[in-house]
């Protein structure tokens, strides 16, 4: 059986052509507008060599800060999402009444669009009227009642657990999958052992889940680097200069008051780090199939 | 003993009723709010709404937001972008699955590599203004067909490595060719992964709303999810409104949820997890 001709590689070039032109390539050429003055105003297109990448890391201007941001982002929701995802998915994979909606519930949230959720919260953490202030209020914990989204030093801790909110569900989920794969056997033995909860845990669950936890781990840093849309939904970069301010939300404003060499030059620097993600990631998740 | 483990149990039952709390809390204030008038719908709280429900938000709200146009917005990019990612991913994972040579493996790497990268959205205008794209439905199609083909492809490829080849084997002695064998014999053994691959499509595409907002200027041209939050702009003081919007537009969402819990499942963790 002639495999290339049973199996044409043409079937694939719809995709890889889409993927490329559409995907790929404004990746590659926004790396070439990087070196130039392309902006709204400019007639023409002048080379202007490293000139943006220096904006972007000297000091003077905000990139660093929004650079930190976005790591910060990235490192405190991965963690918070991995620890609670972790401990609900022990949970729920216990036998507990309505297992199945309680599971549904949790995840819910992943589902819904982040623009949504943005509003919903931006009502709920309303300083005056929102509903947690008025529940702490009511159970005379004054003092918890906060500026939540509005003052500066709380805004990007409020951004950050409205998206451990709604991601942990996906997380939870994951980690269900990983611990109901994990033989049954290794449980029955250990109880003839005499092993209790936590020493299950601690030798059979956990050295069993961590490859599931390295990829959830991948999942969480590859969204926390390209956090746009939570952030755009409740604060968009504010309160005040770039409390909240992250990558994407920088590009959008550059590609909003038309510095679009700037902007592509921050995408870019993204970009090439992300081809680095993503090999080690492609390594992580196509193991897990080739095991399979 | 016994008692130790009853307690323990109620213990469990409890915390797992508090996580679903506060993920589900956030969700009915939004149905409460949705059917009060506007004064009790100010403060936004969790009371129950009073009789008469005011079910005549709804109608405000799709008169008033043109709810009626996003919606087909909405459906016309979602099912556009299902029918040709699902379409094209198919075939690329059955090919590049099935005959894995150097070249096929490197290009599966290649376009699979794109569930990291992000998109440089700057540079994209300039891609879709050569190819007159701009400010189209067919762009804006095209645009999350090609965002959302890596992690799609890499789903299907998954499920093609389960079909056995003898079957292949079997139709082409028949005489199917391969068209016939990818059409007839393998893509119906497929359908749970195409099922899930267009749900979790049609839920991506229609919660968007980062292309729409770089690439669609007129607001007619606007998904649900933009058209809501542009309402919200305009209308933050009728939250009943607002809250009646959201409702709306989290409606087809929430209903494929339902149904296709299934499918969203096992397409989000796969490969996430050894079977």
């Amino acid at each position: 059986m002639n495999k290339n001709k049973l199996y044409p590689r043409y079937f694939a070039f719809g995709a890889l052509i889409i993927y490329f032109v559409l995907f790929f390539l404004p990746g590659l050429i926004g790396i070439g507008y990087s070196f130039t003055n392309w902006s709204a105003y400019s007639d023409e297109l002048h080379y202007v060599g490293m000139q943006n990448f220096k904006t972007v890391f000297s000091s003077d201007e905000n990139y660093m800060k929004i650079i930190e941001n976005t790591l910060e982002f990235t490192l405190i929701t991965t963690i918070l999402k991995n620890v609670i995802g972790l401990v609900l998915a022990l949970l729920l994979t216990k036998s507990i009444k309505l297992l199945n909606m309680h599971r549904g519930i949790v995840f819910m949230p992943s589902v819904l669009s982040t623009l949504i959720i943005g509003m919903i919260f931006k009502s709920i953490l309303d300083p005056k009227s929102g509903l947690l202030n008025t529940f702490f209020r009511s159970i005379g914990l004054d003092f918890l009642a906060q500026k939540w989204l509005v003052s500066s030093e709380l805004a990007f801790g409020s951004v950050m657990a409205v998206d451990i909110w709604r991601g942990v569900g996906y997380i939870m989920t994951i980690l269900i999958a990983g611990i109901l794969s994990i033989s049954s056997d290794y449980y029955e033995a250990a109880a003839i052992d005499g092993a209790g909860g936590w020493a299950k845990f601690r030798y059979i669950t956990f050295p069993l889940i961590l490859p599931t936890l390295a990829t959830t781990t991948v999942l969480n840093v590859i969204y926390g680097l390209k956090v746009f849309d939570m952030v755009y939904a409740l604060t968009n970069g504010g309160p005040g200069k770039a409390t909240t301010e992250v990558l994407y939300t920088a590009v959008f404003k550059k590609f909003g008051t038309g510095q679009y060499a700037v902007g592509t030059a921050l995408s870019s620097v993204m970009f090439v780090i992300m081809i680095f993600v993503g090999i080690y990631m492609i390594r992580v998740m196509t193991k897990n199939e080739v095991v399979e | 003993m016994r008692s130790k483990k009853t307690i323990q149990a109620v213990i469990r039952n409890l915390i797992a009723w508090v996580f679903s709390a506060v993920c589900l809390i956030p969700l009915l204030l939004i149905l409460f709010n949705s059917l009060k008038d506007k004064k009790a719908a100010a403060s936004m709280n969790l009371r129950l709404p009073t009789l008469p429900i005011q079910w005549e938000n709804f109608i405000k709200v799709v008169e008033k937001g043109k709810l009626a146009t996003s919606f087909f917005n909405s459906l016309l990019y979602s099912a556009g972008s299902v029918i040709l990612c699902v379409f094209f991913a198919a075939l690329a994972a059955y090919v590049l699955s099935r005959n894995q040579t150097k070249l096929n493996k490197v290009l599966y790497l290649f376009l699979v590599l794109g569930i990291t990268l992000p998109i440089n959205y700057v540079a994209l205008t300039k891609v879709l203004q050569v190819l007159h794209l701009n400010n189209t439905a067919l762009g804006i199609i095209l645009l999350y067909t090609s965002m959302q083909l890596p992690f799609m492809t890499f789903l299907i490829h998954g499920f093609v490595a389960k079909v056995p080849v003898d079957l292949d084997e079997a139709a082409v002695i028949d005489g199917c060719g391969s068209v016939r064998l990818f059409f007839l014999v393998v893509a119906p053994l497929l359908k749970p992964a195409i099922a899930t691959a267009s749900v979790l499509t049609f839920l991506n595409t229609w919660n968007e709303f980062v292309s729409p907002l770089y690439f669609l200027n007129r607001s007619e041209q606007w998904p649900m999810t933009l058209s809501v939050y542009n309402f919200f702009g305009m209308y933050f003081k009728d939250w009943n409104l607002v809250c009646a919007d959201i409702l709306l537009t989290s409606l087809p969402v929430l209903l494929v949820y339902l149904l296709g819990q299934k499918y969203i499942v096992s397409g989000m963790t796969a490969g996430a997890v050894k079977g």
